[in-house]
């Protein structure tokens, strides 16, 4: 996989738009079971992002994955921003320039790793992680990017019935049921925006 | 915001809430006066509640002493973000960042007077951890 500027450019606006235009519905679910800022947050972080369009897609794409990175963890605040932007900074030290699908698997591995050292929190917890590991299991096993994409919608959805045990949600306790976590589905239109931009053919 | 040339250790106050920061870091002026280097932070970027990294690394560097700094934290992301924050600190400041797990308030109190005697780091984060203790 090689990005060129072009591509790279498009991948950026691809990653903030779905973000931005869903910030009412992401703060919608996180005043349910949340403090009700992860939409405003993200938004905000992502057009931190753009405004670091064009000279942001000059940079090779380990580079640029770190400065998302970076401008999310100085930008949304909350937890989230530390959460999210690790995992974009983490990617970038962990993907080669010229990055095969294989790079890539292992790359998202361990961005995941360091997202859960930093929440100190695993999947089923009610978090990011929730989406984030089991798409990297359809993504590891060679799962298209239709098959990505869905993995990640259904996987936000399963969020639903979980019991908070991380974050503001567990607060409520009980109360957390019935309710998609916030992050989650965040995490799930950025997947889907990513792999719609980079159009991945599965592994066979 | 404070400093204190006492070369005891620096306490840092991160809230969600400004006035939250503010008002404890109040409190502490008051049990310790100038003789701990002292620094508030709170609300995000836009001065909204929560936390932003900037803030975190603007008020290490006005506690800043060579025996170190404690943190105390309000909630999650407050956490989260002040552990970023001394991850993007130099290397030779990183190790002398603390941050304590207490209640913000009660935490900043017995900190800054535990340090106020010139205890050193570890001591300060023990006695302001002994209220989860």
């Amino acid at each position: 996989m090689s990005l060129d500027r072009t591509a790279r450019e498009k991948l950026v606006r691809a990653l903030a738009v779905p973000v931005i235009e869903h910030a009412d519905e992401l703060t919608s679910l996180d005043q349910a079971i949340g403090d009700g800022d992860h939409g405003l947050n993200m938004k905000r972080g992502f057009e931190a992002v753009l405004a670091t369009l064009p000279a942001l897609a000059d940079k090779s794409m380990p580079e640029m994955l770190k400065a998302i990175g970076m401008t999310l963890v100085m930008k949304v605040g909350g937890a989230s921003g530390p959460l999210v932007g690790t995992f974009f900074m983490e990617l970038g030290k962990a993907l080669p320039e010229q990055a095969t699908r294989a790079d890539l698997v292992a790359a998202t591995e361990k961005a995941i790793a360091a997202v859960k050292a930093r929440g100190r929190s695993e999947a089923g917890q009610k978090t990011l992680l929730d989406v984030l590991v089991p798409v990297q299991a359809i993504f590891a096993a060679g799962g298209d990017a239709t098959a990505i994409a869905a993995g990640a919608a259904e996987a936000a959805e399963r969020t639903t019935p979980m019991l908070a045990t991380r974050g503001r949600a567990s607060f409520l306790g009980e109360r957390s049921i019935g309710h998609m976590d916030p992050g989650s589905r965040s995490a799930s239109l950025l997947i889907g925006a990513a792999v719609a931009a980079l159009e991945f053919e599965a592994d066979s | 915001m404070s400093n204190s040339n006492s070369g005891n250790v620096g306490i840092v106050i991160v809230s969600h809430s400004s006035k939250i920061a503010e008002g404890a870091a109040d409190m502490v002026r008051q049990m310790v006066g100038d003789a701990v280097p002292l620094a508030w932070t709170g609300g995000d970027i836009d001065g909204g509640l929560g936390t932003n990294v900037t803030g975190i690394l603007g008020a290490i560097e006005a506690a800043w002493s060579p025996a170190g700094v404690a943190i105390l934290v309000d909630l999650g992301g407050a956490e989260t973000n002040s552990e970023m924050a001394v991850e993007m600190l130099p290397e030779d400041r990183r190790a002398r960042v603390v941050v304590c797990n207490a209640p913000v308030v009660e935490g900043a109190v017995i900190a800054a007077t535990e340090s106020s005697g010139g205890s050193s780091l570890a001591a300060v984060k023990r006695s302001a951890e002994e209220f989860y203790a």
